[in-house]
């Protein structure tokens, strides 16, 4: 994976390709997959918090690998549909897969590590991520659910601004190169 | 060469996108069922396969078609040409048969009539017609061979056809009542107007000799007189087409009956007796032929019923050779002859009268009988009618 950015960025964008740890790659996006199950139990205002699509963002983005990004979205994605009730294997993992896929296609092309990028990035790809959810629900489930663009919008800004702080902070888990 | 190897990439990773999304579909399709517990793997696999289904099967059936339709056309084809060449022979089948049915018919009637009518006839085939244009001849396969003689009657249940202008040992040659050189003596049905038919070389024969002032009526039938001594009386000669009047005779335009339905099978009248004229013309049925008008022992006409010129002047000259004790035909060559010039007393004797004046000359027939052979046959000389007499005189049983 590492040999593959590698070679398919040139310039300044090589040195930009960031690396993790295994248990880092790991661990963060179990805990935000149990964030996002566990917490709002307790806590209904952090259901609207959409951990797992911001980690799938983030590594895709800092990885700069479109099969990485597609892996790590179908991972996390097909786990959150495993603990989620009544959810069918697969919505979630369609969903952060095509994610992944074009975060890390975006992040292949631009620098992403300016904040308010991120920010922009966040709100877009979360934006992106229920209307596709909405689409898949009612194509493939029948289900007729609805989706409030207000809505969407101003839980899209929560998540980018959580988002931009998320990403510091996952930046300082970075290998130095 | 980056280039490259960057597409290749780029094709590489949609792959792997397509088919990381592809089995989370299927994970989803196995899992999920809707409302009437159906899999939607097996919803979207039917929904998936049955458009594919309908267009394979939209195409195998349009190429079937195409196909089968093309045999069809083509069996249609060879099953037009063959009905319509079996629809050919039919026709043609058709026809024969009708030509059958008709020359049965004819025949059947050619009999019925040769068993009914009192003449002696003999039945003969027209097997050639004569050479010339306005010639109205025909050959019949009857001859001098089968007793046939010039002079004689050829009729057909419809009515008089000619006359026998040559015999010979195995055929014959008739005039037709249309040709040109063709007369005969003729009666009208209602009014017994008598002139002489004679033909024109075409379809439609005249009545000559008719005055202007006697009545013939459009649709009338004329029949024969018998004042001919070819043709007995009574036989249908032909239907009055038209009327013209002039002076001093009508022009009478007459369709002849004989040659109605075409000419395969005559009759040839070998020994004619005279008929009645019936009341009622034929109405496309054989002609009914009543008795003879006069059978009996001296042949002689009824009394008020002097027979024809000819026979009246026969009969004049026997009453001569029997006053005058006279015996026709055994005197010697120089021998003193009778005198014609005395005054018969007999009351009621028909007097001498002038010779007819039409055409029709009183030949005396092979076919017809002599006084002395009337009595054996029956056959008499038929009286002589003139306008005003009766229509029908009093035939005779025999």
């Amino acid at each position: 994976m590492t040999e593959y950015g590698d070679r398919y960025l040139v310039g300044s964008q090589r040195e930009q390709v960031s690396r993790f740890r295994v248990w880092v790659l790991f661990l963060i996006p179990l805990a935000a997959i149990l964030f996002q199950v566990y917490v709002p139990r307790f806590f209904d205002f952090l259901g609207y918090l959409e951990l797992p699509l911001l980690v799938t963002i983030y590594f895709a983005l800092m990885r700069r690998s479109q099969i990485w990004g597609l892996f790590t979205g179908a991972v996390i994605g097909l786990a959150q549909d495993s603990l989620s009730i009544k959810q069918p294997l697969g919505m979630y993992g369609i969903v952060k897969t095509l994610v992944g896929y074009f975060a890390a296609s975006v992040g292949l092309r631009i620098d992403v590590e300016h904040s308010i990028i991120r920010f922009l990035l966040a709100f877009f790809f979360y934006f992106f991520h229920q209307f596709l959810y909405w689409v898949l629900a009612r194509g493939l489930l029948r289900r007729q659910l609805p989706f409030e663009i207000k809505l969407t919008l101003m839980l899209g800004l929560l998540n980018a601004i959580v988002g931009v702080t998320l990403f510091y902070f996952l930046d300082k888990l970075r290998e130095e190169a | 060469m980056d280039t490259l190897l960057n597409r290749n990439r780029g094709i590489r990773n949609i792959t792997v996108l397509l088919l990381v999304i592809f089995g989370q579909l299927v994970l989803i399709a196995v899992q999920v069922r809707n409302d009437q517990d159906v899999r939607m793997v097996r919803i979207w696999s039917v929904t998936a396969i049955t458009p594919l289904a309908r267009v394979l099967e939209t195409a195998r059936d349009g190429t079937a078609g195409l196909f089968r339709n093309y045999i069809l056309m083509h069996d249609a084809r060879e099953d037009n040409r063959r009905l319509q060449a079996e629809v050919d022979h039919l026709k043609m089948e058709n026809q024969f048969l009708k030509t059958e049915l008709s020359t049965a018919d004819r025949a059947k009637a050619l009999v019925a009539f040769q068993q009914q009518t009192q003449s002696k006839t003999i039945a003969a085939r027209v097997i050639a017609a004569g050479a010339g244009v306005t010639s109205k001849v025909v050959f019949v396969d009857r001859g001098s061979g089968s007793g046939v003689e010039k002079g004689m009657a050829v009729v057909t249940p419809d009515g008089i056809v000619g006359k026998v202008i040559a015999a010979y040992p195995t055929a014959s040659e008739v005039m037709l009542v249309t040709d040109p050189e063709f007369a005969a003596g003729v009666i009208s049905q209602k009014n017994g107007v008598v002139g002489t038919l004679k033909g024109q070389g075409q379809s439609n024969c005249r009545v000559d000799y008719v005055p202007a002032q006697e009545k013939v009526d459009r649709g009338e039938m004329f029949y024969t007189s018998g004042d001919d001594r070819i043709f007995p009386k009574g036989f249908p000669a032909g239907v009055v087409r038209a009327v013209n009047a002039g002076m001093p005779y009508q022009e009478i335009l007459l369709t002849p009956t004989g040659l109605a339905h075409g000419l395969e099978a005559v009759l040839i009248v070998l020994e004619g007796v005279h008929q009645a004229i019936p009341e009622a013309p034929p109405a496309n049925a054989p002609v009914y032929l009543g008795k003879g008008p006069a059978s009996g022992g001296e042949a002689s006409p009824p009394a008020g019923s002097p027979g024809t010129d000819a026979d009246k002047l026969v009969e004049k000259y026997k009453q001569i050779g029997a006053a005058e004790n006279h015996t026709f035909g055994v005197g010697l060559p120089g021998s003193k002859p009778p005198d014609f010039n005395i005054k018969l007393p007999a009351p009621g004797a028909p007097a001498a009268q002038p010779a007819p004046a039409h055409d029709a000359a009183p030949i005396k027939p092979p076919g017809t009988p002599k006084p002395a052979d009337g009595a054996k046959t029956g056959a008499v000389a038929p009286p002589a009618r003139r306008a005003g007499e009766p229509q029908n005189p009093q035939p005779q049983q025999q």
